[in-house]
């Protein structure tokens, strides 16, 4: 079975629950067991908020130090402070311009999201726009730009507006990543 | 479920409230109360959903405070219906009169009392364990380890409950309530019951003489309850032989299963889950000392099965000092302990020296911050005792000088006074609670201060919503069948004689505002401010534009801004010397433009 543990850390009122939630419900959608563990409460007030992410047959909602597959960060000050997360072949995906200081050896795919957003003048699609970076670097992520797409679908099919300008902001990260690729 | 239309055939992904909410609707609970907070505030609000989606005919209340909330639960399993109530550890201290005087009374329907408790701690006052206030008030208690164990329990919970006649605790942690899992929902059993109170008043009325027949009978039904079967301990890995054991409760219990297997040692070493910490069971209690030479207890946040495991000898745990009696295990100390307790070798992963990153604040354009400028601009030399809400983030700002709990601003303030008072001087005293913590408990103190002559200023600062939490009502919306109960009329129903309103993000007039008020407490008595503007992140409420902010090259770089002000959308650029604006958050408050001394600040021309 597949099996992927994942840290996605930010700031309060980026949409790391957002994200986490919606990889989620991907795995689910894929027949897979999935366990996350979210910060609610004062932290959410724009303080530091870190998700764990577990797909597969775990029975913990926590990732330990060193086991993390990848780390997704939408600030590019947490990249240095949860790294050690990651265990030998882990990656990171960054809302930064150029890679932040700190990463050393640890494959990077940075985005720089904030910009993005504010020229597709959505500035609540950071999250997304990394979330789309991150998932167009083939074999990170247990899921496709697809699979994340259909269940975004589902999940905003109240409203389309919505709908689709999260999809855009998906799609603008994944480009970014093509762009970077060539 | 964000209104996802419910398949029951679906798997689907269910937070560790979501899951207990499900599993309360799902067992026949009709009455649910509650009153928020982390982390337990979505229980309720999910119980709503449920209700909402299942289309149940259910009483479900946001109640003033969680004191108000079990008993009113409490009354409907009286009336013979499963009830529940949920709450944080530490609104189980406001409501623990009523629950150790229910224990001895005992139910009729099915009583549940979630209380959440918040190891770390990462939202709370305390790291309390309510498993203790579970044997203080002799109820047994039960401790799941993840959202789905959470919901198969509140079905175990209400069984227990009924067949024992007795409130039963159910206690998840932090990381079970907010952990998500894929969890199938099952069908909803309709009880058909009627509310049917039987009176009997030496029961429900009971005197002290049969209070005392009361105590005997709850200690002979928690004598049975330890010898209940389906609360038994289980153990998790029946093929693994070892002179030692683990003993485990909660999610303590889920992290060392999968740490045991990541060691190699789920074959080797034991490992039993307590399901119900209190009272533990008699014969597992005995069995486990009998059959095992050291016994490892993994629990949080209490040494509670620990303690009523009776030989000191030969059991590991926080009171042998192998365990911490302070903070959350986390996975990375469970597998240093569980591998030095099976003699394993472990090497720790390093973790970064400095911990840096942001500080939580207020939000951007948030009234709050406006209403602690005006206050330290009106008594600048002030006491400001303050309260549990959002704006304990005041004292990044210098405008929170103490938080003790629930309401307690109001009375600290008349405190303060009087102690100065008696010391021949008087001190300005400015105190701040939010407009849902005045209604949970600071409506008491404001009368006992009027009554004794106490001086001070009290900002309730009415974001209409109890904001921290999530957004839940508070009494005095006006919502479809309820009936509002105005702030102000409840201050001047208290006996105080000023009262006023005004809307911080109107700085220049709120400032002449708490001036006023800060005069009238220096001679008359005490006065009240309300800050009047509603919160910024509250999803009931459409969002406003508004131009946000620019700063000109007039700006100074002085950085009152963003050292008294604080506002994390204004931010100071080293290279520049100058102050500029992250339109990414800026709200466009406009406070900022009366903030900055050297007028450098305006609105934006082009909206976003």
């Amino acid at each position: 079975m597949i099996s992927q543990q994942l840290i996605l850390s930010g700031v309060g009122g980026q949409g790391i629950l957002f994200i986490t939630r919606l990889l989620a419900e991907t795995a689910i959608a894929k027949g897979l067991p999935v366990m996350t563990s979210e910060t609610h409460g004062m932290a959410q007030r724009g303080g530091i908020v870190i998700s764990h992410l577990k797909v597969g047959s775990f029975s913990s909602p926590l990732v330990q130090p060193g086991r993390a597959a990848g780390l997704i960060a939408l600030k590019p000050g947490n990249a240095p402070l949860h790294r050690h997360f990651l265990n030998g072949s882990g990656w990171i995906g960054v809302n930064a311009s150029p890679s932040p200081e700190g990463a050393g050896d640890v494959p990077t795919f940075s985005v720089p999201a904030d910009a993005i957003a504010l020229e597709m003048k959505a500035p609540r699609s950071v999250n997304l726009i990394v979330l789309g970076r991150v998932i167009a670097e083939p074999g990170l992520l247990f899921c496709s730009l697809e699979d994340v797409s259909l269940v975004l679908e589902k999940k905003l099919a109240s409203k389309p507006s919505l709908l689709q300008s999260s999809l855009e902001a998906l799609r603008a990260g994944a480009v970014y990543a093509k762009r970077e690729g060539c | 479920m964000g209104g996802v239309l419910l398949l029951k055939s679906e798997r689907i992904l269910m937070q560790g409230n979501e899951a207990m909410a499900r599993g309360l609707v799902e067992n026949g609970c009709v009455v649910a109360t509650s009153y928020p907070g982390t982390p337990a505030s979505e229980i309720l609000s999910s119980v709503m959903a449920w209700q909402k989606a299942e289309g149940l005919e259910m009483h479900v209340e946001w109640a003033i405070n969680e004191k108000v909330a079990l008993e009113i639960a409490y009354a409907g399993s009286q009336s013979g219906l499963r009830a529940a109530v949920a709450m944080k550890q530490v609104g189980l201290n406001v409501a623990s009169d009523p629950l150790l005087s229910a224990a001895y009374l005992g139910v009729t329907g099915g009583f549940i009392v979630i209380s959440a408790d918040d190891p770390g701690p990462h939202s709370s006052q305390t790291e309390q364990d309510s498993r203790m206030l579970a044997m203080l008030a002799k109820i047994p208690c039960l401790d799941p380890d993840s959202p789905a164990q959470a919901k198969e329990f509140t079905a175990l919970a209400f069984e227990l409950s009924e067949a024992f006649q007795v409130p039963v605790l159910l206690r998840p942690t932090t990381r079970v309530c907010h952990a998500c899992q894929d969890i199938l929902p099952g069908s909803v059993k309709n009880l058909e019951r009627k509310a049917d109170f039987r009176k009997d008043p030496t029961r429900w009325a009971a005197t002290p003489n049969f209070r005392y027949r009361l105590h005997l009978e709850l200690n002979r039904k928690l004598a049975d309850i330890a010898a209940y079967g389906p609360t038994a301990p289980r153990l998790l890995n029946p093929g693994a032989k070892s002179d030692k054991a683990v003993v485990a409760s909660g999610v303590a219990a889920a992290h060392a299963r999968e740490i045991l297997a990541n060691l190699g040692l789920w074959d080797e070493l034991p490992l039993f889950q307590v399901v119900q910490p209190y009272p533990l069971h008699e014969s597992f209690a005995r069995d486990i000392l009998d059959n095992h030479e050291e016994i490892l207890v993994l629990e949080e946040t209490a040494g509670v099965i620990e303690m009523q495991l009776r030989n000191r000898g030969t059991v590991r745990g926080k009171l042998s000092g192998t365990v911490p009696e302070a903070g959350e295990l986390l996975p990375e100390l469970i597998e240093g302990i569980l591998a030095d307790f099976a003699g394993r070798s472990f090497s720790p992963v390093s973790r970064p020296a400095a911990s840096g990153g942001r500080r939580p604040t207020l939000c951007p354009g948030c009234p709050h911050r406006a209403s602690f400028y005006a206050i330290k601009k009106a008594a600048p030399k002030g006491i400001y005792p303050s309260d549990i809400g959002c704006y304990t983030l005041g004292l990044n700002l210098g405008g929170v000088d103490t938080v003790l709990c629930m309401g307690a601003s109001v009375s600290q303030a008349a405190g303060f006074h009087q102690s100065y008072r008696i010391s021949g001087e008087q001190r300005d005293v400015v105190a701040t609670i939010g407009d849902s913590t005045f209604f949970h408990s600071g409506i008491p103190p404001l009368i006992d201060a009027v009554s004794q002559g106490a001086r001070f200023v009290l900002v309730i600062l009415d974001n209409s919503t109890t904001a921290m939490t999530g957004n839940q009502p508070t009494p005095a919306m006006p919502l479809p069948g309820k009936v509002p109960v105005p702030i102000a009329r409840v201050v001047e129903g208290c006996g105080v004689r000023f009262c006023k309103t005004g809307d911080p993000l109107n700085l220049a007039e709120f400032k002449r505002l708490v001036d006023e008020a800060v005069q009238f407490a220096r001679n008359e008595g005490v006065a009240v401010v309300i800050a009047k503007s509603p919160c910024l992140v509250d999803r009931n409420r459409p969002r406003t534009q508004r131009r946000q902010a620019e700063v000109t090259d007039a700006c100074s770089g002085c950085r009152v801004c963003t050292n008294q002000f604080e506002c994390p959308a204004l931010v100071y650029d080293e290279d520049s010397k100058k102050v500029t604006v992250d339109l990414l958050t800026c709200s466009g408050c406009g406070v900022c433009i009366d903030v900055c001394p050297s007028r450098s600040i305006r609105r934006r021309e082009e909206e976003r």
